[in-house]
């Protein structure tokens, strides 16, 4: 039987391999207190300080070449050893008595303990780094040797925590996974494992109780999975998971870098739909060109009081630094009587997708709504963001939408905060009362995204979550296509923007039809993007 | 004693290689530097106590700069912070 255990996984990679286990010894910090005269203690220590920078320097010139992003750790580390607030803790406990080694156990302490109640977590993480110096330090001043991790065949290293220092003697090329009891995603393990592109999962709770040297596992970082001994089966799964990723891989080398232009000569964008920060990343791994669909729902669900504005404001302005240049479309909250919210007391409805969701409920929770709009506006001055609005029937919704906006606007400009004064807005067409009616609207936007998914159920008056009447789900139904049709036609002939960011952007088949039809942009899930490039560069070209 | 409000506009805030460059910066300079965020005050000469505040993109520091040459210190102190920490926006 295997174990699984569960942590957080980073780098979107699986491994399979034997482990080896790095353990430090405890150090032995000897006499608290001493009578040695303040003179000779300081003599030892600034000695010992001395040793320990020359040590650190040659850690970073040895590693400048080849990894210069670990190696600037160390140039950190040593500026910590010149800092006057540390070196004066370090004489005033000499002062009082305490032997060298306790002086920089209680300096490095103390520092610490500072660091980690800094509620930013890259802040908090630098008590690490002042750790990992003091115990260099240490062990220079009670002639200790360092511990180093050696190993002469692929190991998945289990560790407590890693320190730069545990790592940075280590022969890299043998190194295929991590496994850390500690850490988080912004750790210097989590950090090393991305500039190496190994899989590693941190933050797993007792793994060293579970795994002795040689065991094997498998790392799913996906779903931050440590298996322990797996079973045949879960084997065969994995090194299956890991074909199809090389595959996706050498199809993403070829493709990445190349834009889809038909031989009609139409460019075809290529976006990804996501929901979080993380799927961001990968969306950009995966050569996508902008965000068609950022789920902002992941910030609503699961908790008993709507997200502050602060909270929000950061989560879209991360995303939209991810992106720079490209664009990000938010999708505002799209959220209806199929979802419990503590905080909303929506009512329950008979026919929930009939019903109070998307820009309705928005319409009717003001504040819900006005709060989002003023975190997207004051996120927009940190990249390209645009707005969209969901589950839009009529005219008047949108002109509504429009008005609040307007008046957050005013707001932010009132309170002097900066946002892109040009931001964009567009609609999703999900409804074929407003497909239908598209030029009536169109003056009032900027870009369409039809909502393939829910078009399709409301055309066929077909609940698209009950699977009785799963086979009126019928994408290539003419019904479907000459709403698309008429969609994009409208758009065009008004010079906006039209694209697709439903199921049928990531269907081998749809794609083709979608080209034919001149879309403009086509938003998948990131891992689909290698795949339908492929096959829409292969087709048209 | 002079006394000014600003705001940190860089990327990753005084972190790493900005605070380094800040506290390289005002080392240069005979006069005390203290930098204040939320009423907590520290040397500004010392990495682990500009670190220990945890500013970020868009927070605002008080810097109260007291000494010789104040005047100077404020000055090339104020043009670092505004161009960005040499990282950019």
């Amino acid at each position: 039987m295997s174990t699984h255990l569960k942590g957080i996984g980073i780098t979107d990679q699986i491994a399979i391999g034997k482990v080896i286990i790095f353990e430090k010894k405890d150090i032995d910090l000897s006499n608290e207190r001493d009578e040695l005269p303040y003179e000779v203690k300081e003599k030892l220590l600034l000695r010992s300080i001395e040793k320990t920078k020359k040590e650190i320097e040659t850690l970073y010139e040895n590693l400048k070449e080849r990894n210069p992003q670990e190696a600037e750790i160390f140039n950190f580390h040593k500026a910590l050893l010149e800092d006057e607030y540390f070196l004066d803790k370090l004489k005033k406990y000499l002062k009082e008595n305490f032997s060298a080694s306790w002086a920089v156990k209680k300096a490095v302490d103390e520092i610490s303990l500072e660091f980690e109640n800094i509620e930013n977590e890259l802040f908090r993480e630098r008590a690490k780094d002042i750790k990992d110096v003091g115990e260099k330090l240490i062990k220079n001043l009670l002639g200790y040797k360092e511990s180093t991790i050696d190993i002469k065949s692929p190991r998945i290293i289990v560790a407590r925590d890693l320190a730069p220092s545990d790592t940075a003697t280590l022969d890299k090329s043998n190194v295929i996974g991590f496994i850390t009891e500690f850490g988080s995603p912004t750790s210097h393990t989590a950090i090393l494992a991305q500039a190496l592109g190994i899989p590693a999962i941190v933050g797993v709770k007792d793994v060293l109780n579970y795994l002795k040297n040689n065991d094997e596992v498998i790392l799913d970082t996906k779903n931050g999975l440590v298996i322990i001994n797996p079973s045949q089966e879960e084997k065969e799964y994995y090194y299956q998971k890991i074909k199809e990723e090389e595959i996706i891989k050498r199809e993403l080398e070829n493709t990445k870098n190349i834009p889809v232009i038909t031989s009609k000569g139409k460019r075809i964008k290529i976006f990804a739909n996501i929901g979080d920060f993380e799927e961001g990343i990968l969306a950009l791994k995966y050569g996508a060109e902008g965000v068609g669909l950022f789920r902002t729902e992941f910030l609503f669900l699961n908790r008993n009081s709507p997200p502050s504005e602060e909270e929000q404001f950061l989560a879209y302005r991360k995303v939209a630094e991810l992106f720079r240049e490209k664009p990000v479309i938010i999708r505002t909250i799209d959220i209806g009587g199929d979802k419990k919210i503590p905080y909303l007391n929506l009512e329950k409805e008979n026919n929930p997708f009939l019903g109070i969701r998307g820009l309705r409920l928005c319409l009717r929770e003001k504040d819900l709504f006005k709060t989002q709009l003023r975190a997207i506006l004051k996120a927009s001055y940190y990249g390209n963001i645009k707005i969209m609005y969901p589950m839009v029937s009529i005219k008047e919704e949108i002109e509504e939408a429009n008005n609040i906006l307007e008046e957050v606007k005013r707001e932010l400009e009132k309170e002097e905060e900066k946002y892109n004064e040009k931001i964009e807005v567009g609609i999703m067409v999900e409804v074929p009362s407003i497909a239908l009616s598209l030029e009536e609207v169109i003056d009032l936007i900027s870009f369409v995204s039809i909502g393939s998914n829910d078009l399709i159920q409301y055309t066929f008056a077909a609940d698209r979550t009950l699977e009785k009447v799963n086979y009126l789900y019928l994408p290539k139904h003419p019904a479907i296509l000459k709403l698309i049709k008429h969609v994009i036609n409208v758009c065009h002939e008004n010079k906006k923007e039209v694209g697709v960011c439903g199921e049928i952007a990531g269907d081998l088949e749809m794609v083709t039809i979608l080209a034919e039809l001149e879309i403009d942009e086509l938003s998948m899930a990131p891992t689909k993007i290698p795949l339908i490039k492929k096959i829409l560069l292969n087709l048209l070209n | 004693m002079i006394i000014e409000k600003l705001k940190i506009i860089n990327k990753t805030g005084l972190h790493a290689r900005p605070a380094t460059l800040f506290v390289d910066k005002s080392k240069k300079f005979k006069s005390e530097i203290f930098i204040e965020k939320n009423g907590k005050s520290v040397n500004a000469k010392s990495l682990i106590n500009i670190l220990s505040l945890g500013v970020e993109q868009g927070q605002e520091i008080i810097l109260k700069i007291n000494g010789p040459d104040e005047v100077e210190a404020l000055e090339e102190l104020k043009k670092l912070i505004e161009s960005g920490l040499e990282e950019g926006e």
